[in-house]
């Protein structure tokens, strides 16, 4: 016990006595939970949008003021010329392109039915998509507004109909910072036990002093402990300056427990630095760990499930994210955060985690060699 | 009852063990001697401390430090050997006092229980105790680096290149050092680069591509230089040299200080050179008898 106590206050010594590293820690986290979460937004808006309009008519102007009107939309261009709209596209001018043909309003009104036609760039999938979506809200909605206009209302309507009114729930608003800033927390967390602990053993490694501490009668375990500890608790205070700054800035106050979120991320940290002590026997220089921790980092990011739904990945993936410990943080923050969920509701996820620290600790004690 | 016993030790790197960097080597060290491990840069002094403090496993061959096997007793040796790396291998980040503190902890002492043993050293360093370690000069990294290696009382201590890149005054300070070590009845082994060391120590072993060269006391190396050795200079050095080696008595010649030193093959080669150093009187040519130092003996069982 002695001797781990003297380990710690030399970790902690050295923690301190290096500023930029803890300006690192503390003072990067803060910042990009302040800006990240607002430029992370699922939301679609300024979409730009070429309209050619080859009917210039009543409906085709009325039309083009409820797409404008809607918000997403910035109206760039205005011809009746197809091929010019094209132009705009190619020259990343314009995203989607509307064509209201010649005798839209004729056929609307003497036919009931209109074609529109509409191109996206699919450059950007996510953009062409949900604006393409928006936009065929938009058409359909104003389909109705013209109906109703024209037909006279008998007194059962004619045709049935069935409208969908759906509720959010656990975020009525769907305000979609709810479900972010939790999982960006988790990611700088993340982050921070990864890479601090990826370095720290082959720091030593680098300036020579593990040999002179492998000569010594220290044991395996008392040093990787000594490791494990300072960065526990640092990881736990980012997470305490983490969820502050959720409250204090975005107004999240998790609807389940803090002990939760706290009991959780206890066993998540033990997981995450015992993986980063792993990288960090088996690098012999600070930029493989580093190189390893960053690849490593991307895979956790985009396999967590923070902007794509796991749900909606393909089996093979599915099963990756059952192996990344990120994802079920991520997972276990939305739920307490916004369900209130309670140890009982998380026990798989924590057993799970439990399962991960086993193994990249015991591992990391084992493939720490005290000689070569 | 020996402190050191190493029989045998072969080390091979590489994949296919085609880098020899030990073959077969086997030297023992009576307690409380200082015993010199000489060899140029790459002759295998690190691997060998290493396979002795019990940081690498040797191919083949056995080790024991101070009576206890090297494989099967390591955690026994680790508790009562010194070690001081070839490099600079103490925190930076923490002080004086504290590198010596921290390595005292994890021996299980304290500064205050072994400060007789380290004070001649200590003392020196003691002014800039609240100093970070990394801020030290070399001379003083290096007093810091023994102290440390010395506060458990270790009954082997082993030096890797303690004088390496240190100034001759630093250098000469460090081996009172060791003398004084030694009358504590402390075991040292030490390696060094330089030769002008090596007549310091107790014993030599000169040690070159893996291999033991010689082992002897610094007298009796020199002793074993048997050859007839002459020291010859005249202006224009550089083409005395070569000149020299042309001749034909001359079983080797090397630039010696000021001085080329002339090793003969035998005895009657005397006359060749006379007359050679005759033939360039004019250029200031002389020659004279010289006894052989530690340095000749090396260089000539090197290039042998």
């Amino acid at each position: 016990m002695r001797t781990l106590k003297f380990l710690l206050q030399k970790e902690f010594r050295q923690i301190f006595r290096d500023p930029s590293i803890l300006r690192v820690i503390l003072i990067m986290p803060v910042i990009q939970l302040l800006i990240l979460p607002w430029a992370a937004d699922y939301e679609m808006k300024n979409i730009k949008l070429a309209v050619v309009d080859q009917d210039h008519s009543d409906y085709s102007r009325q039309l083009i003021n409820k797409i404008t009107s809607s918000g997403y939309f910035i109206l760039t261009d205005y011809t009746d010329s197809y091929n010019a709209s094209l132009k705009q596209i190619e020259r990343d001018k314009a995203d989607l392109v509307l064509q209201i043909p010649d005798n839209f309003e004729k056929e609307l009104v003497k036919e009931d039915e209109a074609t529109l036609f509409m191109a996206l760039n699919a450059i950007n999938g996510v953009k062409a998509n949900l604006g393409g979506a928006y936009l065929r809200t938009i058409i359909q909605d104003f389909n109705r507004e013209v109906r109703t206009e024209w037909i006279q209302f008998p007194r059962f309507s004619p045709e049935t109909q069935i409208e969908v009114v759906s509720s959010n729930w656990f975020n009525p608003l769907m305000n979609y910072k709810y479900f972010m800033v939790p999982g960006i927390l988790v990611i700088l967390l993340t982050m921070v036990g990864l890479n601090l602990a990826a370095i720290n053993i082959v720091k030593e490694k680098e300036i020579g002093t593990i040999e002179q501490i492998n000569v010594t009668p220290i044991k395996k375990y008392h040093f990787i402990l000594g490791k494990l500890i300072p960065f526990w608790i640092l990881g736990l205070v980012v997470l305490t300056i983490g969820l502050t700054i959720s409250r204090l800035f975005y107004g999240i106050i998790p609807a389940g427990s803090f002990v939760t979120i706290y009991v959780f991320a206890a066993v998540y940290l033990l997981a995450v630095l015992g993986l980063g002590l792993l990288l960090s026997t088996f690098s012999s220089n600070q930029q493989q760990s580093m190189l390893l921790s960053f690849f490593l980092m991307m895979i956790f990011i985009l396999l967590g499930g923070l902007y794509t739904s796991i749900d909606s990945m393909p089996e093979w993936a599915k099963w990756i994210t059952r192996f990344n410990p990120v994802s079920y943080f991520i997972e276990v923050m939305r739920m307490v955060v916004l369900k209130g969920s309670n140890l009982a509701d998380i026990k798989y996820h924590l057993f799970s985690m439990l399962g991960f620290a086993a193994v990249f600790n015991t591992w990391a004690v084992i493939s720490y060699r005290k000689r070569s | 009852m020996h402190s050191v016993i190493v029989e045998n030790i072969i080390k091979t790197y590489g994949k296919k063990k085609e880098v020899a960097a030990l073959s077969a080597i086997s030297f023992e060290i009576p307690k409380g001697e200082l015993f010199g491990l000489i060899g140029p840069d790459g002759a295998g002094k690190t691997t060998l401390f290493r396979i002795l403090t019990t940081l690498l496993l040797a191919d083949s061959g056995n080790a024991r430090v101070d009576g206890f096997d090297v494989v099967k007793e390591y955690k026994s040796i680790r508790k009562r050997v010194g070690y001081m790396p070839g490099k600079f291998s103490l925190y930076p980040d923490l002080t004086v006092e504290e590198n010596l503190n921290f390595f005292a902890t994890i021996f299980n002492t304290s500064i205050s229980e072994n400060y007789d043993l380290i004070k001649d050293i200590y003392i020196q360093i003691e002014p800039f105790k609240k100093r970070r370690a990394g801020k030290l000069s070399g001379g003083m990294k290096q007093k810091l680096a023994l102290s440390c290696a010395l506060i458990h009382r270790p009954s082997v201590l082993f030096l890797d290149e303690p004088t390496t890149g240190v100034d001759a005054v630093s250098r000469k300070e460090f081996w009172e050092m060791l003398k004084g070590l030694k009358q504590q009845g402390i075991t040292i082994l030490v390696s060094t680069p330089y030769m002008d060391e090596a007549g310091l120590c107790d014993k030599v072993a000169l040690l070159q591509n893996g291999k033991i060269l010689s082992i002897h006391t610094p007298q009796g190396i020199v002793d074993d230089f048997s050859d007839p050795l002459w020291a010859v200079k005249s202006t224009g050095m550089l083409h005395l040299l070569n000149d020299l080696l042309a001749l034909e008595a001359v079983k080797d010649a090397y630039p010696f200080g000021e001085f080329h030193h002339v090793v003969l093959k035998n005895e009657s080669g005397k006359k060749e050179l006379e007359q050679f150093v005759q033939s360039r009187a004019k250029d200031h040519a002389v020659m004279q008898a010289v006894k052989p130092d530690i340095e000749d003996c090396f260089i000539s069982l090197m290039k042998n």
